[in-house]
C-alpha cells in the first residue's frame, strides 16, 4: 500500500528482511530516498514493533559494501584476490547459459546450487529439480535441521516457522538452548505479555544473555548435555506419575504394542492386526493395544477400550510384547537425576524440582476453552484442554552431534505433559502438522539423474525407511554433500557445510560449477574456514581449480565473493518482489495460514538484479519444462508473472501465494491464477491471513475438521491422524537394515555399526562425537557462539549503525578460567581446539557456566571485506571461532571423512567444539589471529565514505552514492 | 503541569537495541536537527551520536547472577543541571511539557552541560560541535497528521517487548504514573537532586508454586498400571465358612 503524504513524501508497505523473521514494515520515502522504516501496526507478526536491525535497514540500502554490477574475475588474477572487472548481464548470462547447458546435457549433478538464509527455497529447489541436479540445499543443514527433523519425526511439527509456544495461555515457559534471533519480534512481544500476566519463565542455557536475562530462573547447563537433562526430567515425570495419561493413550503411540521376540524378524516393530500394503505417508490405524479390562490385545482406539501403558504381555502364540510407553520407561530408568547431575552440572534436586514444576503445572493449572471439535475417531469434544507448560528451543540443542536424539527427548517430554497443539503448550502453524514423516521424497537411485531431464523426485525429502535413501547399488551417496546416504540418512535439509570440502576432494565426485546464493562460505557459514578458503583456490596437477567454476550471487562484498569467478549483484530487500510462500516457510499464525510478499519500494540500484529473475532467465534460456511452453518458448515474463501463474501441477490451483486466488481473487488456498494477485497483496499490508474456524485451531494432529480442511485445501495429502511417535519405528527400520534383518537397502559394511548405534527408536544420551575422538582432558572447555539480537549472521557489519553496537567480539568466560590458565580480564589469549587456534581478547563474566567459553558469532570479519576499511575493528579485534571448528571429525581412520555432524540428520555440530585457552605472548597482545590479505573493493562499489557520515533521509546524497560508479 | 517522560520496564527489557536504532533513524532525519553524525562509520573505532543507548551489566556472582539490560537516554530532569550551566541559554526545559531540549543554533559545543549531567545522557555531534540529546521525539508526539496511537517517541513504538511507556508522570491517572506506583518505579540516582522524570520499573521474580503434597495424589495415573493377577472364584474363601 502506498500513501502519499505530500509531494515529496510517501509511505509504502513491504516485508522486512533484516533477518528471517519477516515483519511488516512501512517505509517512508522522501524524494525517492528512504527516510524512516517503522513496524506496520496492521501486520499480524510484529503488530507495529520493529527491532534494531529493522530500524537500520536504511544503512543496508545505502551501504558502500553493495555490489552494483556483474563482475568477472580478471583473467590473470588468482581466486581469492578479489580482482574483478565489470561485465554486462548479457555477458554473464551467456557465460552461464553455455556452461550450464553443457553440464545439463552431459552430467547434471556436476552443477550444484546451494543457498544461504534466503527465503525462496521453493523457487531455488524448483530450479535445481528442473535442471536435473540432486545437488541442491539451503542453509538448514548447518542451521537447525535437528530441531526440524527431531520434532517433525516425533510430533509432526517443529519450532519457529512451523510452530511455537502458546505464551498467551501458558503459565510456565521453559526456554532451552535458544538463539536470540529466532522468531525475534513475535517472541519478544509474547514474552513480555507472558511475564506481565504473571507467567513464570525458566531459561536453561550455558549463558545468561538476552531472553535468559529476564527469566525468573536461570539454570546454567554444560553444552551438549541437554539430552541428559531432558531424559532425566522425563524419568522423573514418569516415575512420579506426572504425565497426562489420557493424552498419552489417545494421541501417542505409547500404548501400542511392540514385538519383543528377539527371534522374530519383526522384533522392535509394532504389532499389526492386518498387514495391508502400507501406501502413502501416514500411520495406518492397524496397531494393537493391550486392554485393561479384557486383558487381551485390542485394536487401537476401539471405543471403550482402555489400554495398559506399562507392563509385559504375551500373545496367544507366545510372542512377548510391551507397550511402547513401557519401553520408554525402561529406557529412562537409568537416567536418574543423580546421573544427569554429573553430566549436565545441574544439581539433582534442581532437575527433580524442574520435573515436578512442569508436571504439576501441566496437571493442576489446566485450561479449558469452550471450543467444540471432533476427533478423527468420531468422538465429539465440547472443549479443548490445555496443559499450560510451553517450551522453546533452537540451536543450543540442535547444533550438536547428539542433537537429534536430544530434540526427540524434548518432543517426547512435551508430549508426556500433554502439550501438543493445545492451549498454553506447543501450537502448530500451517502447513503443519504434517504426516510423520512428511510425504515428499528424494530420488532413490543414481539413475534418477538424467541428462536434459528434470530430477525424478524432490531435491530434498523425508525418508520413511531405508529404501527412500538416495544411494547407489553399493549404498554410497549420490549427492555431493552425501545427504540422504547411510552417513546421514535423515539429512532433510542437506549438508551444505560439506559441499566445498567434498567437491574439492572429489569425494564422491567433482563438481563443475558451484552456484552459491547469499551464503558466506568463505567465512562465517563454513566450518574450518581457513582451510575451506584454501580449497576454494586450490588447483589440480593441470593447474585447473579443483572446483572449476564458482558463481556467487550476493548483494554485498562478502568474503565469499572474493573467491568467485563470476559475481551476480543481487538487490536489497527494498528493491524486489519476494514471496513468503506456503510452499516454503510461510509466516502462519496459530489460528491459520498466513503468507506474505515483498513489493519493491525502490528501483534496483544500478545493475543489481533480483536472484529470482536470474533463475527465471536461466531456466527459460535452458528450456526447463516448468519455465517454457510446449514449443520451448519462455513461459513467464518475469518473477512477478511467474508467481501469479505458476501452479504445482497444471490446473492444481496451488501456487506460491494462497491469497486472492481465482479469476476474481475470491478464492483462498486453492484456485486458478489471478492476474491481480500482487495488487491484492499490496492493498492488504503485503500479506494474506486466513483465520480458520475455532474448532479447527487446536488438536490438529487428530482434528477431523481440520484434517479434512487441510486435505481439501491442498495442504496435506491424507486426512489421517498424526499420532505422536514416542517410539520411532521409522528410526528402528534403519537399525534393522544395519543389523541385516530387513531385506531392503543395506548400509555399506563400514557404516553398519554407526547406523545401528544411533538409529534407536527411543531417545538416548551419548556424548558429542568429537569428544570420542579427542582427549577431553587436553581440551577442557566447551566453546559456543551466540547471535546477538542487533545482528543477523554476517549481514550487518556493513551497516554503519549496527556495527557501532557490535564492532568486535570478546571470548566471554568465568573468571575462574583465567585464574586457572594464567591470564586476566582483557588479556589476549589463544583459543585452541584439535583443529587449530585463534587469538582473541578475554572478557570475564559471571553469567556463564564455568566450563563454557562463548562469543558472538560472525562479528569478526576478514580485512577489507564487507566494504570496511582494512583496519576496522571487525578485523583487527574481532575474531571468528569457525577457524577452529572442523567440518569433519578429527583423528579419523585413513580415508574416512565423516562430517562433524549429527549421524542421523547431518546437522553441523558447531557447538561440540572443545578448546583450551592460554595467554598470548607479549608481541601478540592486541590483535586477532588469523589475518588475511586485505580484500580490495570491486568495480562499481561506492567510493570510501571517509571519516564522517551524517544521514538525512531525502537529501539525495545517499541514493546517488552508487551513481556512475 | 505536564511532565512527559519515559518509564522503562527492566522486567521485560531483553536488550535488543531496537530503541537505539529506531531513535537514530527517526531523529537523524528530523527537520532542522542537522542529522546525527557517525564517525568512522566503516573504519576503525566507529562511533556516533545516539540519543539512547543500552548498557548491559551483571549483578551478583555465578550462578546467582542477573544480567541487566539498561536503556538510558536523557531523563528530562525536573531540575536539570545541564540547563543552568549553559552559557548561551541553548539548553532549556520547556514549561508546557517538561521536555529538556537544546537549541542547536545557540549551542557553541562547550560541553559544560555534558559535564554537569550526572547520567552521561548528552551526545556531542563531533563534526558540527553541537550538543544533542533525546527530544522525546518532540516532532512526532504533537504531529496531528499521525494517527493518535503513533504520536509517541520512535523508541516506544519500536520496542518489541513494550518495555518503554510514555506519558505524563505528573498526571496520577496516566499509564506511566500507575506503573510507577504499582510496580515500584524508581529514579536514577535521586541523591543528585535532579529529580529525573524518567523512571525504571524493577525486575520481579515469579517463584515456583510446587508443594510436596501435590506429588502424592490419588489420581496418580501410575495406579492404573497396576496389574492384578486374575483370581479364580473356585478358590476357597471365607464365604465357604462364614454364616
Amino acid at each position: 500500500m502506498t500513501t502519499q503524504i505530500n509531494q515529496a513524501t510517501e509511505i509504502k508497505s513491504t516485508t522486512c528482511y533484516m533477518c528471517a523473521c519477516r515483519c511488516g514494515i512501512n517505509v517512508h520515502l522522501k524524494n525517492g530516498e528512504v527516510k524512516y522504516i517503522e513496524g506496520n501496526p496492521d501486520h499480524p507478526l510484529n503488530k507495529g514493533v520493529i527491532c534494531a536491525k529493522g530500524s537500520s535497514g536504511i544503512m543496508k540500502q545505502y551501504s558502500p559494501a553493495r555490489l552494483t554490477t556483474p563482475l568477472r574475475r580478471k583473467a590473470n588474477a588468482t581466486r581469492g584476490e578479489g580482482q574483478f572487472e565489470a561485465i554486462t548481464w548479457e555477458e554473464a548470462f551467456d557465460t552461464l547459459e553455455t556452461r550450464l547447458r553443457h553440464i545439463r546435457a552431459t552430467d547434471p549433478k556436476k552443477f550444484g546450487l546451494f543457498t544461504g538464509r534466503d527465503q525462496m527455497q521453493a523457487l531455488t529447489g524448483l530450479f535445481a529439480k528442473q535442471f536435473g541436479t540432486p545437488n541442491y540445499a539451503a542453509h538448514g543443514g548447518f542451521c537447525s535441521v535437528n530441531m526440524a527433523a527431531g520434532m517433525i519425526y516425533t510430533i509432526g511439527g517443529s519450532f519457529w516457522e512451523f510452530g511455537g509456544p502458546d505464551l498467551h495461555h501458558a503459565k510456565l515457559f521453559v526456554m532451552i538452548g535458544t538463539a536470540e534471533d529466532h522468531h525475534s519480534n513475535p517472541l519478544k512481544i509474547e514474552l513480555s505479555q507472558f511475564k506481565r500476566n504473571g507467567g513464570r519463565m525458566i531459561a536453561i542455557n550455558p549463558v545468561r544473555t538476552g531472553y535468559a536475562a529476564v527469566a525468573d530462573e536461570w539454570i546454567p547447563i554444560r553444552p551438549g548435555t541437554d539430552g541428559a537433562l531432558l531424559l532425566a526430567i522425563t524419568r522423573e515425570i514418569i516415575e512420579q506419575g506426572l504425565y497426562d495419561r489420557d493424552f498419552v493413550v489417545n494421541y501417542t503411540n505409547g500404548p501400542e504394542l511392540v514385538n519383543l521376540d528377539p527371534k522374530n524378524s519383526e522384533y522392535g516393530m509394532f504389532l499389526r492386526f492386518e498387514v495391508p500394503p502400507e501406501e502413502g505417508c501416514f500411520d495406518p490405524q492397524n496397531k494393537l493395544w493391550w486392554d485393561r479390562e479384557l486383558n487381551k490385545p485390542i485394536s487401537t482406539h476401539t471405543p471403550g477400550a482402555d489400554p495398559f501403558l506399562t507392563g509385559e504381555f504375551k500373545l496367544k502364540d507366545g510372542t512377548p510384547v510391551k507397550p511402547a510407553f513401557q519401553l520408554l520407561r525402561e529406557r529412562v530408568e537409568s537416567y536418574t537425576a543423580e546421573w544427569a547431575e554429573d553430566i549436565t552440572g545441574i544439581p539433582a534436586a534442581t532437575i527433580k524440582r524442574l520435573a515436578h514444576e512442569m508436571g504439576i503445572t501441566a496437571r493442576d493449572q489446566k485450561i479449558e476453552l469452550p471450543i467444540s471439535w471432533t476427533d478423527v475417531w468420531g468422538n465429539e469434544h465440547d472443549h479443548v484442554t490445555g496443559n499450560p507448560v510451553a517450551f522453546h528451543a533452537m540451536r543450543g540443542l540442535a547444533a550438536h552431534s547428539n542433537g537429534f536424539q536430544s530434540i526427540r527427548a524434548l518432543s517426547i517430554l512435551m508430549s508426556l505433559l500433554g502439550t501438543i497443539d493445545r492451549p498454553g503448550g506447543f501450537r502448530h502453524k500451517a502447513p503443519y502438522p504434517r504426516p510423520i514423516p512428511p510425504c515428499p521424497k528424494t530420488p532413490t537411485s543414481p539413475n534418477d539423474v538424467k541428462p536434459n531431464t528434470p530430477l525424478e523426485g524432490m531435491p530434498l525429502g523425508w525418508p520413511a525407511d531405508p529404501d527412500d535413501l538416495f544411494v547407489d547399488d553399493a549404498g554410497e551417496p549420490v549427492r555431493i554433500d552425501k545427504g540422504f546416504s547411510w552417513e546421514y540418512p535423515l539429512s532433510v535439509h542437506g549438508l551444505m557445510h560439506n559441499v566445498i570440502t567434498n567437491a574439492w576432494r572429489g569425494d564422491p565426485y567433482k563438481l563443475d560449477t558451484l552456484l552459491i546464493f547469499m551464503a558466506n562460505m568463505a567465512w562465517n557459514s563454513s566450518m574450518n574456514t581457513t582451510e575451506v578458503r584454501d580449497m576454494l583456490k586450490d588447483k589440480d596437477e593441470n593447474g585447473e581449480y579443483k572446483i572449476p567454476f564458482l558463481v556467487v550471487c550476493d548483494a554485498f562484498h562478502s568474503e565469499m565473493t572474493a573467491f568467485a569467478d563470476l559475481i551476480l549483484p543481487d538487490t536489497t530487500y527494498l528493491e524486489r518482489y519476494d514471496v513468503m510462500s506456503m510452499l516454503d516457510r510461510p509466516i502462519s499464525e496459530y489460528d491459520g495460514p498466513v503468507d506474505s510478499v515483498r513489493i519493491p519500494i525502490l528501483p534496483p540500484t544500478e545493475q543489481c538484479k533480483p536472484f529470482q529473475e536470474v533463475l527465471i532467465e536461466l531456466g527459460s534460456r535452458l528450456g526447463f519444462p516448468a519455465f517454457t511452453d510446449a514449443k520451448g518458448k519462455r513461459k513467464f515474463k518475469d518473477y512477478p508473472d511467474f508467481i501469479i501463474n505458476f501452479e504445482t501441477a497444471p490446473g492444481s490451483g496451488i501456487g506460491f501465494l494462497s491469497g486472492w486466488r481465482g479469476q476474481n481473487g475470491q478464492k483462498t488456498m486453492r484456485g486458478e491464477p489471478n492476474p491481480n494477485q500482487w495488487e491484492q497483496y499490496a492493498k492488504n499490508n503485503c500479506m494474506h491471513h486466513h483465520v480458520m474456524p475455532k474448532s479447527y485451531q487446536y488438536m490438529r494432529n487428530w482434528n477431523e475438521g481440520y484434517l479434512q480442511w487441510a486435505k481439501a485445501n491442498g495442504m496435506t495429502r491424507h486426512a489421517e491422524p498424526i499420532n505422536i511417535h514416542l517410539y520411532s519405528e521409522v528410526l528402528h527400520k534403519f537399525r534393522r537394515a544395519a543389523q541385516g534383518i530387513s531385506h531392503g537397502k543395506q548400509p555399506p559394511e563400514r557404516l553398519r555399526k554407526r547406523v545401528e548405534r544411533f538409529f534407536d527408536a527411543l531417545p538416548f544420551y551419548h556424548e558429542p562425537l568429537e569428544n570420542e575422538m579427542i582427549n577431553k582432558q587436553d581440551f577442557p572447555l566447551s566453546a559456543l557462539t551466540q547471535r546477538p539480537m542487533a545482528m543477523y549472521h554476517s549481514w550487518d557489519s556493513q551497516n554503519a549503525w549496527l556495527r557501532q553496537i557490535h564492532a568486535h567480539n570478546y571470548l566471554h568466560m568465568h573468571p575462574s578460567v583465567g585464574e586457572k590458565y594464567g591470564f586476566e580480564d582483557g588479556d589476549w589469549i589463544w583459543v585452541e581446539s584439535v583443529h587449530g587456534r585463534v587469538r582473541c581478547e578475554a572478557r570475564y563474566s559471571q553469567s556463564v557456566e564455568p566450563n563454557t567459553v562463548w562469543t558472538w558469532n560472525a562479528i569478526g570479519k576478514a580485512s577489507g571485506a564487507w566494504g570496511l576499511e582494512k583496519d576496522a575493528n571487525e578485523c583487527t579485534r574481532g575474531f571468528l571461532l569457525n577457524h577452529i571448528i572442523g567440518e569433519e571429525l578429527p583423528n579419523q581412520a585413513e580415508g574416512e571423512h565423516i562430517s562433524n555432524s549429527d549421524p542421523i540428520t547431518g546437522q553441523a555440530a558447531w557447538f561440540d567444539v572443545r578448546v583450551k585457552v592460554y595467554k598470548a605472548d607479549k608481541k601478540d597482545q592486541g590483535s586477532t589471529f588469523p589475518q588475511f590479505p586485505t580484500q580490495p573493493r570491486y568495480p562499481g562499489m561506492a567510493k570510501p565514505v571517509g571519516k564522517w557520515q551524517t544521514f538525512i533521509g531525502g537529501s539525495g546524497l545517499f541514493k546517488n552514492r552508487f551513481k556512475g560508479k | 503541569m505536564t511532565q512527559l517522560a519515559l518509564v522503562i520496564d527492566l522486567n521485560v527489557c531483553v536488550g535488543c537495541s531496537a530503541c537505539v536504532t529506531s531513535c537514530k533513524e527517526w531523529n537523524t532525519s528530523s527537520e532542522g536537527g542537522g542529522g546525527m553524525v557517525d564517525k568512522n562509520p566503516y573504519g576503525k573505532d566507529p562511533t556516533g551520536t545516539f540519543f539512547n543507548r543500552v548498557q548491559t551489566f551483571e549483578v551478583g556472582e555465578y550462578p546467582n547472577v542477573e544480567t541487566v539490560h539498561f536503556p538510558k537516554s536523557c531523563l528530562h530532569c525536573e531540575d536539570p543541571p545541564c540547563v543552568p550551566v549553559c552559557p548561551t541559554g541553548a539548553s532549556y526545559k520547556r514549561k508546557e511539557d517538561g521536555i529538556v531540549l537544546v537549541d542547536y543554533d545557540k549551542c557553541i559545543g562547550c560541553k559544560y552541560c555534558s559535564w554537569a549531567c550526572p547520567y552521561g545522557a548528552r551526545e556531542i555531534d563531533e563534526k558540527q560541535k553541537v550538543m544533542k540529546k533525546c527530544t522525546l521525539c518532540v516532532d512526532r508526539i504533537y504531529d496531528t497528521t499521525l494517527p493518535e496511537a503513533r504520536r509517541k517517541p520512535a523508541c516506544v513504538l519500536a520496542c518489541p517487548t513494550s518495555a518503554r511507556l510514555f506519558g505524563d508522570v505528573h498526571d496520577p491517572m496516566s499509564e506511566v504514573s500507575v506503573a510507577i506506583n504499582e510496580r515500584g518505579g524508581y529514579q536514577l540516582m535521586p541523591e543528585w537532586g535532579t529529580r529525573p522524570s524518567n523512571h525504571y520499573l524493577p525486575r520481579r521474580k515469579m517463584k515456583a508454586q510446587v508443594t510436596e503434597e501435590s506429588l502424592n495424589r490419588i489420581d496418580n495415573p501410575l495406579k492404573k498400571e497396576e496389574q492384578r493377577a486374575p483370581v479364580s472364584s473356585d478358590l476357597p474363601s471365607l464365604d465357604d465358612f462364614l454364616f
